[in-house]
C-alpha cells in the first residue's frame, strides 16, 4: 500500500472523502492536483490558526512604527505578543519601536453587551497621549464583528481628531478558513491606505521592495545585507523590521521581490496593476536558491555592471561559507526530511536542504492555496467558495501619476523565459515521484506519516515539535527556527546546517534507552565454573 | 528595551498595555490536560485552540493536544452546533480519548451557543464522556477558566452514589506545574493521606522521553477518581483564588468539608498545608518533612545578610504571587510591588494582610494591573529584584534588575516545570534562585577590590 493510503485508511468515510483530496502522493510523470484553502474539518486537530493571527500576527504586527491595538478580550493580544520572532529595531537612535509592546482593549462583559466602540475610542486616545504614534492600526477579534463595533469608523475619527494615520481591520478570527484570510485583509489595508502615500524616491537605479519577508530570526537583515553588497537599494520590507514610513514609498521602487508568495501575493499583483511594478518570486533560503534569486534579479534589470557585481558578491560569499557548508553537508548528506509549515517555507527549505544533500519526501502547508502547490497557472480554474467570497478582493486601477512599465509586453515575455517573473510555479513541480504533499496537515496525519516514512528529520511548528521529538525524530521548528537564525542568505545557510547537525547528533539521543532494557538482570554461572 | 515607556504614570481606563493575564479558555485547556485520556476541545475559531496549544507547549516543552470546532463565518451566524457535534464524532474516531472536555470562547459565548444542550443531543460512544464549561474570554482571566473547567468536570461526572473514595482526601493543587503537583502529592503521601488529586498534570506535561510518543501519557486524574470525588471525606484546596470556586462547589453540592489554603510556597504556607493534612490523617509529621523544613529555614538564616531589606517586585497569577510574597517576606525581602492581572479584589486584601503581618511599609498590591504600569512604578522607585513570568525579562533588561522566573508562562527557560516551587523543597529551590540572583548582581557590580571570594 502506498504511504498515502496507509494514512487515509484510518479515517471514517466522510473524513476520508475530504482528506483524500488534501493528501497527495506524487506520481511519475503526472502534474498532481491538490485541494486547498477549504474549511478544516472540526475535530481533526488542524495546525491552523485564524484570520486575526494572519492579519495582526503575521502581516501588520511586525510594523515597528505602528501602535497595533487588538480590539477584543485580552487573549488574542497576549498570545501574539513577542511570540513570532519578527525582529525589529528602531529606524534611528531614539526612533519608535512598538514591536516589544502589546496593546489591547481588554474587553469586559459590559463592552460585549453594550458595544466596545467607546472603549476602543478611549484606548486610541490613551495610546495617542502616552506614545504619540504616527500610525495606529486596530485589529478586530471574533466578538467585534458579532457585536457590530465599527473599527473602520473609529480609525477614521482618530485620523481626523489626531492628524495621524489610522487603519481598522475587520480580521475577526472566524473569517475565512485559516490565517490566509487575515493576510489578504491586511494586504488590502496596506494597499488602500499606506502604499503610495509617500514621496521619497529611490536614490539609485536599482531599487526593490522585499515582499513577504517577516525578518524571523533576522532573515530580512541578512537579505538586505546581501542586496546592499550587490548595489541594490531596499526601499521597504513587508513587513519584517518594516515601517509605514518606508512602505508608503514602496510604489516608487523598481521591482518587487516576493519571498512568501502566500501571504503577500495580493500586494504584488495589485502593485503590478496600479503602478506597473513587476514582481519576481525569489527564494533567499538556500545557497543555490539565493544565488539564483540574485542572478534573476540582475537579469531583470539587464545591466551588465549589476550582473558582474552580483557574480562578484556571489563568488565572495560562497568562498566565505564553502568550508562550513561542505562540513555540514558531510554530516547530513543522504538523509531525508519532512517539512510542515505555513504557506511558503516547505518549498523554500527544500532548496536549503538540497544544499546539504538532504531530500524532502514529505511537505505540507497549513494555509496555502492551490497556486502555492501547483503554480499560478491554475488560479483561473480555482473554484471560489462561500468562505473565500467573504474576503474582500479590491480592484485597483493604473495610477495616473505613478504607473510606469519598465518593459513592453514583448520584452516581458522574453524575460519570463528565463526568470520567474510575475509568476510562481509552486512547490509540487520541485518534488519527485513518491513524495507526499499534505494540505492543512493535522496531528494524526503527522504521526502516521512519521511512522510510515520514518524521515531522519522533521521540520514543523511548536504544536508538533515535542510529539515528533518524543517519537524519536530530530524535530526542529521551521516557523521560529527554534529561537536561532537567521537561516536566509549565505550566512543563514551555515546557521541552518549547524543547527540541524547539532540536533541530529546531540548526545542525549544515545541515552533514550536505559541500559537495563538490553542488559540481562540475572547473571548466572554454569555449575562448577 | 521598552524605550517608549514613560516615567510619568498616566491614568488608563481603556488601553491595556503589556498584560499580566490572558483569557479563560487557555486555563480550561490546561485544566483538562490534567485528566487522564482527555481531549480538551475549544469551541470557537481555530486560532484560539492554536494559540492555547502553542503557549502551553512553549511553557511545558511538551505536546499540548486539543481540538477545535473550527468556526467559520457561517457557524458564527447560525451557531456552532453542527461544528461541535462533528468535532466530537471525529475526535472519538481519530484520537479515541475517554473523555472530551469542551470549553467555550468569546466567539461561542457572544453568539450564545448552548453547549450543554448540544451535548445532550450528541451520539456519544458507549463508555465515553463529553463534558463542558463556559469560559467567556471577556470575564476574569485564565485563572477563572481553570476553575471553571474543574467545575465542569465535577458537575458532569461526580456520582453521589459512588462511595469508593470514603476516607480519602480530595486534593486540589490549583494552577501549578507538574513538578509542584508531584511535591504536593509527595507531602500528602508522607503524611499518610490517601488522596485524589484533581487535576493532576504530573505524568502528562512532564512525561519522560522514551522514544515512543503517547497521545495520552500515563498521568492525570482518572475518570473513576473524578466520579468518586463527591464521596471524599475531606477536601484540601490549595490556591485561595484559583481553587476557591471548585472547592465551594464540592462542599456545597456534595458536602465534602473543605479546607482552603494558600498555594504552599515558603515555610508558613507549607506548614499550613501540613497541619491540614495532619488534621485529616491524625498522624505525626514525619522526620523527613521536619528535616526539609529545617533545611529551608537554615538556608534562609544563612543567606539573610544578602536578602534582608532588598526590595522586590512580584507579578503573575494571584496564588503563586501570594505564595512568593510570603516566601520573600520570610527571607527578609521587602515586596515593594505585588501585582496580578487577574481582576480579583481578594488578591489585594490577602497581600496587604501579609504586608501587615511582617510590618513592611511602602508596599503596593494591585489586582487587575498590567506590566506597563508595574514598569512605570519601577521607573519611579526602583527595586532590587524582579520575580515573575517570562514577560518580566523586558523590564529586567530595561531597568537592569536581577530577575527570577516563576509562574506562567515561562517561555524562555527549560526544566522549571519539572521541579517544584511549592513545599519546603520548592522553598529551598526558590530561596536559592533569589539569593543567587541578588548575589550574582552584587558580584557583577563590585569593584575589583571589593570582589569577595568568600561570601
Amino acid at each position: 500500500m502506498d504511504k498515502r493510503e496507509k494514512v487515509l485508511e484510518r479515517y471514517a468515510a466522510r473524513v476520508y472523502k475530504n482528506r483524500k483530496e488534501h493528501l497527495v502522493q506524487i506520481e511519475e510523470g503526472e502534474h498532481p492536483s491538490i485541494a486547498a484553502n477549504t474549511r478544516a474539518i472540526p475535530g481533526v486537530m488542524t495546525a491552523r490558526g485564524c484570520c486575526y493571527a494572519g492579519c495582526k500576527g503575521v502581516v501588520v504586527g511586525p510594523l515597528k512604527d505602528v501602535c497595533v491595538i487588538t480590539h477584543g478580550p485580552i487573549g488574542c493580544g497576549f498570545y501574539s505578543w513577542g511570540t513570532r520572532r519578527n525582529k525589529a529595531k528602531p529606524a534611528e537612535e531614539g526612533g519608535k519601536n512598538f514591536v516589544p509592546y502589546c496593546f489591547s482593549t481588554d474587553m469586559q462583559e459590559p463592552d460585549i453587551v453594550f458595544g466596545g466602540e467607546k472603549k476602543l475610542e478611549l484606548a486610541v486616545a490613551e495610546a495617542v497621549e502616552i506614545f504619540a504614534p504616527s500610525c495606529i492600526m486596530i485589529c478586530s477579534t471574533c466578538p467585534i464583528g458579532l457585536i457590530g463595533d465599527d473599527v473602520q469608523a473609529v480609525a477614521r475619527r482618530a485620523e481626523a481628531k489626531y492628524g495621524i494615520k489610522a487603519i481598522g481591520y475587520s480580521c475577526e478570527g472566524y473569517k475565512g478558513v485559516s490565517q490566509s484570510a487575515g493576510h489578504h485583509i491586511a494586504n488590502n489595508g496596506l494597499m488602500r491606505y499606506v502604499i503610495g502615500t509617500g514621496d521619497t524616491a529611490p536614490k539609485t537605479k536599482y531599487s526593490v521592495n522585499i515582499l513577504g519577508e517577516y525578518n524571523i530570526g533576522g532573515d530580512g537583515w541578512e537579505e538586505e545585507r546581501i542586496l546592499k553588497r550587490c548595489g541594490v537599494e531596499v526601499i521597504s520590507i513587508f513587513t519584517g523590521d518594516g515601517s509605514v514610513e518606508a512602505i508608503q514609498n514602496a510604489h516608487l521602487a523598481h521591482l518587487n521581490l516576493v519571498m512568501c508568495h502566500r501571504s503577500i501575493n495580493y500586494i504584488a499583483e495589485m502593485m503590478k496593476t496600479k503602478y506597473g511594478i513587476d514582481w519576481l518570486k525569489v527564494n533567499f533560503v538556500g545557497v543555490g536558491a539565493t544565488c539564483q534569486s540574485l542572478r534573476e534579479m540582475a537579469a531583470y534589470f539587464g545591466d551588465e555592471a549589476l550582473k558582474a557585481r552580483v557574480e562578484a558578491v556571489v563568488a565572495d560569499e560562497l568562498a566565505a561559507i564553502s568550508g562550513d557548508i561542505e562540513y555540514y553537508r558531510s554530516k547530513l548528506t543522504g538523509k531525508v526530511a519532512g517539512i510542515f509549515s505555513g504557506g511558503s517555507r516547505s518549498h523554500h527549505y527544500q532548496a536549503l536542504l538540497r544544499d546539504f544533500g538532504v531530500r524532502t519526501v514529505v511537505a505540507g502547508y497549513e494555509f496555502a492555496h492551490r497556486d502555492d502547490y501547483e503554480g499560478r497557472d491554475i488560479i483561473p480554474s480555482i473554484k471560489e467558495d462561500a468562505d473565500n467570497k467573504n474576503i474582500e478582493t479590491i480592484a485597483v486601477q493604473p495610477d495616473e501619476t505613478h504607473y510606469r512599465e519598465r518593459y513592453s509586453p514583448e520584452e516581458l515575455c522574453g524575460l519570463k523565459e528565463h526568470i520567474e517573473l510575475d509568476n510562481y510555479e509552486g512547490m509540487m513541480p520541485d518534488m519527485s515521484a513518491g513524495d507526499v504533499v499534505v494540505d492543512d496537515y493535522n496531528h494524526f496525519e503527522t504521526d502516521a506519516l512519521l511512522k510510515s516514512v520514518k524521515p531522519d528529520m522533521f521540520f514543523s511548528g511548536i504544536k508538533d515539535k515535542y510529539s515528533i521529538q518524543k517519537a524519536g525524530f530530530t524535530s526542529r521548528q521551521i516557523h521560529s527556527y527554534d529561537y536561532s537564525g537567521p537561516y536566509a542568505g549565505f550566512n543563514g545557510a551555515v546557521n541552518f546546517g549547524r543547527d540541524v547537525t547539532m540536533t541530529l547528533y546531540t548526545n542525549a539521543w544515545g541515552l533514550v534507552v536505559p541500559p537495563w532494557k538490553s542488559a540481562p538482570m540475572l547473571v548466572g554461572t554454569i555449575g562448577g565454573e | 528595551m521598552l524605550d517608549m515607556t514613560p516615567v510619568k504614570v498616566a491614568e488608563r481606563k481603556a488601553l491595556r498595555i503589556n498584560p499580566c493575564k490572558t483569557c479563560q479558555p487557555v486555563g480550561a485547556m490546561y485544566c483538562a490536560l490534567g485528566v487522564r485520556s482527555c481531549m480538551p476541545h475549544s469551541h470557537g475559531s481555530q486560532g484560539c485552540c492554536s494559540y492555547h496549544r502553542t503557549v502551553l507547549s512553549r511553557h511545558f516543552k511538551e505536546p499540548a493536544i486539543a481540538s477545535s470546532s473550527s468556526f467559520t463565518e457561517g457557524a458564527s451566524v447560525f451557531g456552532g452546533r453542527s461544528n461541535v457535534s462533528t468535532a466530537v464524532k471525529n475526535v472519538f474516531d481519530i484520537y479515541a480519548p475517554d473523555i472530551i472536555a469542551i470549553h467555550t470562547t468569546c466567539l461561542s459565548e457572544t453568539i450564545g451557543d448552548d453547549v450543554k444542550s448540544y451535548i445532550m443531543d450528541m451520539e456519544i460512544p458507549e463508555g465515553k464522556q463529553v463534558v463542558h464549561c463556559n469560559t467567556p474570554s471577556y470575564v476574569g482571566s485564565h485563572i477563572n477558566g481553570f476553575s471553571n473547567m474543574m467545575m465542569g468536570f465535577m458537575d458532569y461526572l461526580i456520582d453521589p452514589a459512588d462511595g469508593s473514595a470514603a476516607g480519602k482526601t480530595a486534593l486540589f493543587p490549583g494552577w501549578v506545574n507538574p513538578g509542584d503537583v508531584r511535591e504536593i502529592k509527595r507531602i500528602a503521601g508522607l503524611m499518610g493521606a490517601e488522596c485524589i488529586c484533581f487535576p493532576d498534570h504530573s505524568g502528562v506535561l512532564d512525561a519522560p522521553m522514551t522514544g515512543k510518543y503517547e497521545l495520552y501519557p500515563d498521568g492525570g486524574t482518572t475518570l473513576p477518581e473524578i466520579r468518586a470525588l463527591g464521596g471524599c471525606s475531606q477536601l484540601i484546596a490549595l490556591g485561595e483564588i484559583t481553587s476557591a470556586p471548585p472547592a465551594q462547589l464540592l462542599t456545597k453540592k456534595w458536602h465534602v468539608p473543605e479546607v482552603l489554603l494558600p498555594t504552599p510556597v515558603g515555610v508558613a504556607f507549607t506548614d499550613r498545608y501540613i497541619l491540614a493534612l495532619r488534621q485529616c490523617t491524625k498522624r505525626e509529621v514525619p522526620r523527613a518533612l521536619e528535616e526539609q523544613r529545617g533545611q529551608l529555614v537554615d538556608l534562609m538564616l544563612d543567606a539573610h545578610a544578602y536578602t534582608s531589606g532588598k526590595t522586590a517586585a512580584i507579578f503573575g497569577d494571584p496564588d503563586i504571587v501570594i505564595g512568593m510574597t510570603s516566601l520573600c517576606l520570610e527571607m527578609g525581602l521587602v515586596p515593594k510591588y505585588v501585582i496580578t492581572g487577574t481582576p480579583r479584589e481578594e488578591f489585594g486584601v490577602k497581600v496587604n494582610a501579609l504586608f501587615d503581618a511582617y510590618h513592611v511599609t511602602g508596599c503596593r498590591a494591585k489586582a487587575n494591573a498590567d506590566l506597563f504600569e508595574l514598569h512605570q512604578w519601577i521607573k519611579n522607585e526602583p527595586v532590587d529584584l524582579l520575580i515573575g513570568s517570562t514577560y518580566g525579562k523586558q523590564i529586567a533588561k530595561a531597568e537592569d534588575i536581577p530577575f527570577v522566573r516563576v509562574g506562567f508562562p515561562v517561555l524562555d527557560r527549560y526544566g522549571g516545570t519539572l521541579l517544584p516551587v511549592v513545599g519546603y523543597v520548592g522553598g529551598i529551590r526558590m530561596a536559592e534562585k533569589i539569593t543567587d540572583a541578588l548575589m550574582d548582581r552584587r558580584d557583577r557590580d563590585a569593584a575589583d577590590e571589593d570582589l569577595e571570594i568568600v561570601m
